[in-house]
């Protein structure tokens, strides 16, 4: 089953061919309307009429996450504002987020391809969809929002947490497709336990998981405590949000990457270089056909490897891998993005902290968890617990508002946290140990 | 009027607290009384010392976390209702009570409690306006 079974099965020479003329056309315009990649390309020497073949796509500049930053918060729009219909933005590091705007068009396409990635997925017209992703400026939500109405199907508009009315939703409203990340469909299967509510009972049937890195194992486990079949996608906002790629349910054997929209590339996050297929790497996604935000060569610090072998599904776009890590420290908390330097710019803004802290991360009942240690110097120390625990309590409130996660606060004896050499060891997540 | 306390910040972590004991008692340091306020992580260590200025200089040195604390000593009648007397003194005044625990030693006839006020140097007038029996520092310390 396709949705769109022209594009989705077009030959590969097709593919490249589009590809070509859709990257000329975008280089062509963010060179016109944006000064950042005015001055990259004219750095590398590239303009649009030197790209000949894809293989010069290797000759333009990479684009950093540093340098959407540095652009806060329009400045790499490539269209004037009145164009601009929709905008989302991730967490920042010092408060500041990453912003991306659409244009009416771009939202009709992202609209297509999470259309795609459902029916991809095995879903049809007909199918209620209780989608669990976070709805506001986090793109996951509205995102399979408008991919769900694309394709007629029925949404539920649940957004994240609840989960006992999540799980009566559920029951009563008869949704048969569920999204959200693949450790909160385990924990409402186990919350649902706890009622008396088996999920195997449910009319469930599909199971579309991303935001968080996953296993094959983990895989299998929701398969069977929720009686669905369950795929990977995979999305960043900087891109455009969920349905960059897509696990087809015939298969399950990679994540189709939706190529006439975008170029995906493996490189050696050392170098720069680009690697060939089959070996693992950073991915880069260059967006061709974005309006609001064109991205050259974005660095999406998730490694993976690509193959551009026929697929049983007919689908002729390249598959990635599961995402197997990131080329930097981010870690992915329930969902949510978070960067260390997040935490200790947050750190730093309250009173008297010193910046010696660790980060626990480890999985709890299928939740991940998050305990941040500070440790107690003479700045900060009270013989009164009241004073101590509002401290913990101020810090955790403060981390849940700024960067949208849950954390607990361990305040611990100074010197208890290792001090390392070089790079202080600031992050120990347990949860690949299980 | 005010008696020296030292506190000290333990996590709640096997042997902590014998630590903290040992190395006072290596330096020579005599714990007059003390008291311990805990939560599921953490804890405070309040310390009366013959030496108070030496106790936080070697705890310091072993990388504890430490702090002087202003608290004040008072004797109360021991009978009962003799607690409540001061209690009594203290709420009509509108002066919290921070925290307090037991003096090890008996003063003459009476019990000592040592308080942490919100207000200390308001406490100690409606106490003493009161009679009741403020002991200073160097006291306590060689009692």
């Amino acid at each position: 089953m396709f949705f769109n079974e022209e594009f989705e099965t077009l030959p590969r020479e097709a593919i490249e061919a589009l590809q070509l003329k859709r990257l000329k056309s975008m280089v062509a315009r963010v060179q016109q309307n944006v000064p950042f990649y005015k001055e990259s390309l004219a750095k590398a020497g590239v303009n649009a009429d030197s790209i000949k073949s894809l293989a010069d796509l290797a000759r333009l500049p990479f684009t950093y996450k540093q340098d959407m930053r540095d652009s806060y918060p329009y400045r790499l729009f490539a269209v004037p504002m009145e164009d601009i219909v929709r905008i989302h933005a991730s967490s920042g590091t010092t408060g500041k987020p990453t912003v991306v705007g659409y244009t009416q068009k771009d939202i009709d396409t992202w609209s297509e391809l999470m259309a795609r990635s459902f029916v991809a997925a095995g879903v049809h017209k007909g199918d209620i969809i209780h989608n669990s992703y976070g709805y506001g400026l986090f793109t996951g939500g509205l995102g399979a929002h408008y991919g769900a109405e694309r394709l007629g199907a029925s949404v539920i508009p649940m957004s994240g947490g609840n989960t006992k009315k999540q799980i009566m939703i559920m029951q009563d409203f008869g949704s048969t497709v569920l999204t959200c990340t693949p450790s909160y469909s385990l924990y409402m299967a186990e919350a649902a336990k706890e009622e008396g509510i088996d999920f195997r009972d449910l009319k469930l049937k599909v199971g579309i998981f991303g935001a968080e890195p996953w296993s094959e194992a983990m895989r299998l486990d929701i398969e069977e405590k929720l009686n669905l079949s369950a795929v990977d996608i995979y999305g960043l906002s900087e891109i455009m949000g969920p349905g960059v790629a897509i696990e087809c349910c015939e298969a399950k054997k990679g994540l189709h990457v939706w190529e006439d929209h975008f170029i995906p590339e493996i490189i050696n996050p050392e170098t720069g270089e680009v690697l060939p297929e089959g070996q693992k790497g950073e991915l880069v996604i260059t967006t061709i056909t974005k309006e609001g935000i064109p991205l050259i060569r974005y660095r999406t610090r998730d490694i993976t490897s690509i193959t551009y072998e026929p697929c049983i599904c007919g689908r002729t776009h390249a598959r990635i891998a599961r995402m197997s890590g990131r080329s930097d420290d981010m870690l992915i908390i329930r969902g949510v993005n978070v960067f260390p330097s997040q935490i200790e710019a947050i750190l730093m803004g309250v009173e008297g902290v010193e910046p010696h802290y660790v980060l626990i991360v480890d999985r709890k009942d299928n939740l991940d968890t998050l305990e941040v240690q500070v440790e107690v110097g003479e700045n900060i120390f009270s013989d009164e617990i009241k004073h101590l625990q509002a401290l913990s309590t101020k810090i955790e409130k403060q981390i849940k508002e700024m960067l949208g996660v849950t954390c607990r606060v361990r305040l611990v004896e100074p010197k208890s946290i290792i001090r390392s050499e070089g790079k202080a060891k600031r992050v120990i997540d347990n949860r690949n140990k299980a | 009027m005010y008696v020296e306390q030292i506190s000290i910040f333990i996590e709640n972590k096997f042997g902590r607290l014998a630590e903290v004991t040992r190395i006072l008692g290596d330096a020579g340091v005599n714990i007059r009384t003390l008291s311990l306020a805990d939560t599921s992580d953490f804890g405070i260590l309040r310390l009366i010392v013959n030496d108070a200025e030496k106790a936080k200089s070697v705890l310091k040195d072993r990388g504890f976390t430490v702090s002087k604390t202003e608290v004040v000593a008072v004797e109360i009648p021991d009978r009962p209702g003799g607690l409540a007397d001061i209690l009594q003194v203290l709420d009509a005044g509108g002066i919290n009570v921070e925290y307090m625990y037991a003096f090890v030693e008996r003063c003459g006839e009476n019990a000592v409690m040592i308080f942490r006020f919100d207000e200390t140097q308001k406490a100690i007038e409606a106490l003493t306006a009161k009679s009741f029996n403020v002991l200073p520092g160097d006291r306590l310390y060689s009692m």
